[in-house]
């Protein structure tokens, strides 16, 4: 009995004074990273089709022409921020704004540095389909969406008019707008992209009026072309307080961030995904194979290099 | 999937029964009587009072920054999390190289021998075409991916459950205290918890795995503890009698003779650790979730039953081959392990110096475009419509009306203090007073967490839905015990229902029935039909033969028999259907909120989207709360039986 306590005891003086070094929970990579020796990037995927584009054509560059394995992991925007500064993942290449995680991370801890633009303007809106804005004109000024409330009304929308919201990951003042213009709407989230879009397409093939909250870029204009319904101008700083918001959404200049280690270490990957850099018609070129002609990501994106080597050669350099 | 115990049959008589319920309603009544007008007086309104709410907001919020401002310095994370985390990733991470150093054909090799050797040549035959079939759907990498963590996971649950079990087999004390442990465990549906385990590790495999211990853990811990608690007291005896020393004895018989329960429980554990994989996904494990994830991110059905399918595959070739194991019939004239090894062993090295270590490139088979072209025909000819019966659009809306909102409307109408008598009622009525407090304990913890309305609400989509799966699932269950064609013509159908991920259904719901509660219902009785029929039939097959065969000397029709006999003696199966369909139910209602459902799922979903504790928390405890009052009003007293059944 003796024997074995101080066998114990000198096992656990062992491992203290040895192996049991502090384990940094902010230098975990992902278990499947660099399998095979293999050098490996790993990316965030957000769950709209154009953050699905920025990482299909980085994939593919980083796997045909720099020899990289890049895994990809699908997270919302604000877990993606956790997940790259614990070293989850190595890249965020579309961020929509997010102050609070930039001042945490960027700025005080350090463990997330900034990757650059993407060289995307993003703009989050209201939209009506457009054969509904030709029949009614003035439809796409927010002081007249009273007078056609009943025009959106669904089962889901309790007698008033249906705003249809999309995921819970997406920023929106709507519920704060709908109160404070006083409008005769119900906010209903569709709960993802895919139902949004998948619901929009349905009104869109019988011609049905429907209100939604949109953003641009966004593949789906060009399969059903919408029209911004003009809210309240925008002005620095009228939504700050959350609850009061009663103007429009700004036009956000989309950005990229890395993992700080990665971007010091990362070597070729690291500089490449810095560089990349593209416009909103090419984005929006490889979204539409990949969901409207339903392409593997990845083959959209080989389509898309193969015919834009002038754009993305200028990212290797 | 798995075998099912139903208790024995009780026949009470009927009218005790009855004298007895009265006697509670009537205590029930008088309670009521004293209670509620002073609750109406105090706090009038029908939704709970603003008074007794406490409010969380504050302090989860604190303890989130807390704990982000923590996570790299704090010793509880250096000493603690963060070997658990590492420890996870390395087991993970091994597997993983492991599975990728013997390369596809290897991997197929050993499973196919493990399954010769365990279950015969057809079942190693199946094994290997399912690995086959996971590399044909271009999908070989996600599914060594998920392989690798569903390892680590079930070796974790296997072990975490074994221990508990053991506890709980070898002290009546320390059964008496896990047993709500592990009911609790049981009921809580995993999407409502994947947020304080995020919070904690992080998105990613360590998170992922947590996870799924919490979700697979029960079933081995109470499958251990049955088969402990069970073992033939005879033999115990004489192995005592032979002077065995109490470890002996446990390790000498009690363990080997608890062989079958021990087996039962890796193959639920198995099982439900699938289900969790894509769960999972959504805090971003990789593997096949993933895949299935991302698919519907771009509205493509067709990718994500591509990689549906081989979960769906690895579920039933897991599932058969832990079967097999558990029959214990050892089988003569197939090879032993060395050899098994060896041939492993022997293949994965010809593949390597083939330098064929990758699925080959070129075998792989589109499966996604056919399936997208059958999905886009159905949302265009039965969306809207058709003549006469309408479109699915119109259903959804006509459902949504007139089913939905009256139900919600109407519970959301209830004073508060009525809907908690409602629930005592019930619940004490199909079980014990416990239960009973246990129901309206739950109810109430609601009300104070302040989520009465969202949760009246998500409890409106939970009933209308389970009353849609008992007609179908009733309908179908008798169907099926009454022939056997039809059984077996329904066992594939019910299987693939059963493991396909619940996300799958997603999309092709939002095509049919278009945003909003209608969607989320649906999928939820498709998820929940199976369980339903396979029980329903189950137990109307059990009904005593002696019973039915005195009814038919009678002259009782073919209608008499299953309204006078057969139901009224399946009467606990049904109500293990029902309780089964109930939480089933609830963990899909909740996903809903990612088609529109709203209320408690949107919070949820929310919560981890946005990494927002104070609503994503409250809403999981509130689902939480649900799922117990729900188990509880629809739990037979007695009842042994294991999620997922």
């Amino acid at each position: 009995m003796r024997r074995r306590t101080t066998a114990l005891v000198g096992s656990l003086v062992l491992l203290t004074a040895t192996g049991c070094g502090a384990a940094d929970m902010t230098k975990q990579a992902s278990p499947f990273a660099n399998a095979g020796g293999a050098k490996s990037v790993t990316l965030s995927v957000q769950s709209w089709v154009g953050a699905q584009s920025n990482v299909a054509v980085a994939q593919y560059l980083l796997e045909h022409e720099l020899g990289y394995r890049v895994d990809t992991v699908q997270v919302d925007e604000v877990p993606a921020w956790d997940a790259l500064s614990q070293g989850r993942v190595d890249a965020l290449l579309e961020d929509w704004g997010h102050p609070d995680q930039e001042k945490r991370y960027v700025t005080d801890k350090k463990t997330i540095s900034r990757g650059g633009d993407l060289g995307v303007t993003g703009h989050i809106g209201w939209f009506v389909p457009t054969y509904l804005a030709k029949q009614h004109p003035d439809i796409t000024d927010w002081r007249n969406l009273n007078k056609y409330a009943s025009l959106f009304r669904t089962a889901e929308s309790g007698g008033k008019g249906q705003l249809m919201d999309g995921s819970p990951s997406y920023v929106t003042n709507d519920k704060a707008l709908v109160k404070n213009l006083k409008l005769d709407y119900q906010v209903v989230f569709a709960g993802s992209e895919a139902a949004q879009i998948t619901q929009m397409k349905q009104f869109a093939k019988e011609k049905k009026p429907f209100l939604t909250y949109w953003y641009s870029p966004q593949w789906l204009f060009r399969k059903v072309p919408m029209t911004e319904v003009k809210l309240p101008a925008y002005k620095e700083g009228c939504d700050a307080d959350p609850a009061k918001v009663a103007c429009a959404y700004p036009h956000t200049p989309l950005q990229k961030y890395l993992n700080a280690d990665f971007a010091r270490t990362g070597g070729r990957a690291a500089a490449f995904l810095k560089k990349f850099r593209w416009t909103t018609e090419d984005q929006n070129e490889v979204s539409l194979m990949i969901a409207e002609q339903k392409l593997d990501p990845q083959e959209a994106a080989k389509k898309w290099v193969d015919s834009h080597p002038a754009v993305w050669k200028k990212w290797l350099s | 999937m798995a075998t099912l115990s139903i208790p024995a049959l009780r026949t009470g008589t009927p009218r005790v029964l009855r004298s007895r319920a009265a006697g509670k309603l009537l205590l029930l009544a008088l309670a009521a009587a004293v209670l509620a007008p002073w609750a109406a007086a105090h706090w009038p309104g029908a939704t709970w009072p603003h008074q007794l709410t406490v409010h969380l907001d504050k302090p989860l919020a604190t303890a989130s920054d807390w704990v982000i401002d923590n996570r790299d310095s704090h010793p509880l994370f250096l000493y603690f999390f963060g070997y658990i985390s590492n420890a996870v990733i390395l087991a993970v991470r091994g597997v993983y190289l492991t599975l990728l150093a013997a390369g596809w054909a290897g991997v197929t090799a050993l499973s196919a021998l493990t399954a010769w050797r365990l279950g015969g040549v057809r079942l190693a035959a199946g094994t290997a075409a399912a690995f086959l079939a996971c590399g044909v759907l271009g999908m070989w990498v996600p599914t060594m991916q998920t392989l690798a963590l569903m390892v680590v996971a079930v070796l974790a649950s296997v072990l975490v459950g074994a221990l508990l079990g053991l506890a709980a087999g070898l002290s009546d004390r320390l059964d008496r205290a896990l047993r709500p442990v592990l009911d609790t465990m049981q009921v809580l549906p995993a999407f409502a918890y994947l947020l304080p385990v995020v919070l904690v590790f992080g998105i990613g495999v360590p998170a992922a795995v947590l996870a799924t211990v919490v979700y697979a853990a029960p079933p081995m811990a109470r499958l251990t503890a049955l088969g402990l608690r069970g073992a033939d007291p005879e033999v115990l005896e004489a192995v005592e009698s032979l002077g065995a020393t109490r470890r002996q004895r446990l390790l000498t018989a009690r363990i080997p003779l608890a062989r079958k329960e021990l087996l039962l429980g890796l193959n639920q554990t198995i099982m439900m650790a699938l289900s969790m994989a894509v769960i999972a996904a959504v805090i971003g494990a990789g593997g096949l979730g993933d895949r299935v994830y991302q698919a519907l991110a771009s509205v493509d059905v067709g990718a994500a039953l591509a990689a549906g399918i081989p979960i769906v595959l690895l579920a039933v070739v897991l599932d058969r081959v832990t079967a097999a194991a558990g029959d214990g019939v050892t089988r003569t004239r197939t090879i032993g392990w060395p050899y098994a090894l060896a041939v492993t062993v022997a293949v994965a090295l010809a593949t390597r110096l083939l330098g064929a270590l990758d699925w080959p490139a070129g075998w792989s088979l589109d499966l996604a475009e056919p399936v997208n072209r059958a999905v886009d025909w159905m949302t265009a000819h039965l969306y809207s419509g058709v003549p006469v019966i309408g479109g699915t659009a119109d259903w959804a809306g006509h459902f949504t009306t007139w089913v939905l909102d009256p139900v919600r409307d109407g519970l959301q109408w209830l004073p508060w203090w009525s809907v908690l008598l409602l629930v005592a009622a019930l619940a004490w009525l199909i079980g014990t007073w416990r239960t009973a407090l246990t129901a309206v304990l739950a109810m109430a913890a609601i009300g104070v967490l302040g989520v009465w309305e969202p949760s009246l609400d998500t409890l409106s989509q939970v009933l209308a839905a389970v009353a849609v799966t008992l007609v179908l699932g009733f309908a179908t269950g008798i169907a099926a015990a009454r022939s056997d064609r039809v059984e077996r013509a329904l066992r594939p159908v019910l299987d693939v229902f059963q493991t396909m991920p619940q996300f799958v259904y997603l999309i092709p719901v939002v095509a049919l029935f278009g945003v909003g509660r209608a969607p989320a219902v649906a999928a939820a009785v498709v998820y929940a039909l199976p369980a339903v029929v396979r029980i329903t039939a189950q137990g109307l097959r059990q009904v005593d033969q002696a019973a039915l065969e005195s009814a038919r000397s009678l002259g009782a029709t073919g209608r008499q028999q299953l309204w006078q006999v057969q139901l009224p003696l399946a009467r606990r199966s049904l109500l293990l259907a029902v309780n089964q369909g109930v939480v089933l139910v609830l963990a899909v209602v909740i996903i809903g909120g990612l088609v529109g459902g709203g209320a408690l799922g949107y919070d949820v979903a929310f919560g981890l989207a946005q990494g927002d504790l104070a609503t994503g928390l409250v809403a999981g405890a509130a689902i939480v709360c649900l799922g117990l009052m729900l188990d509880r009003v629809t739990q037979p007293t007695d009842r042994r039986a294991k999620k997922g059944a």
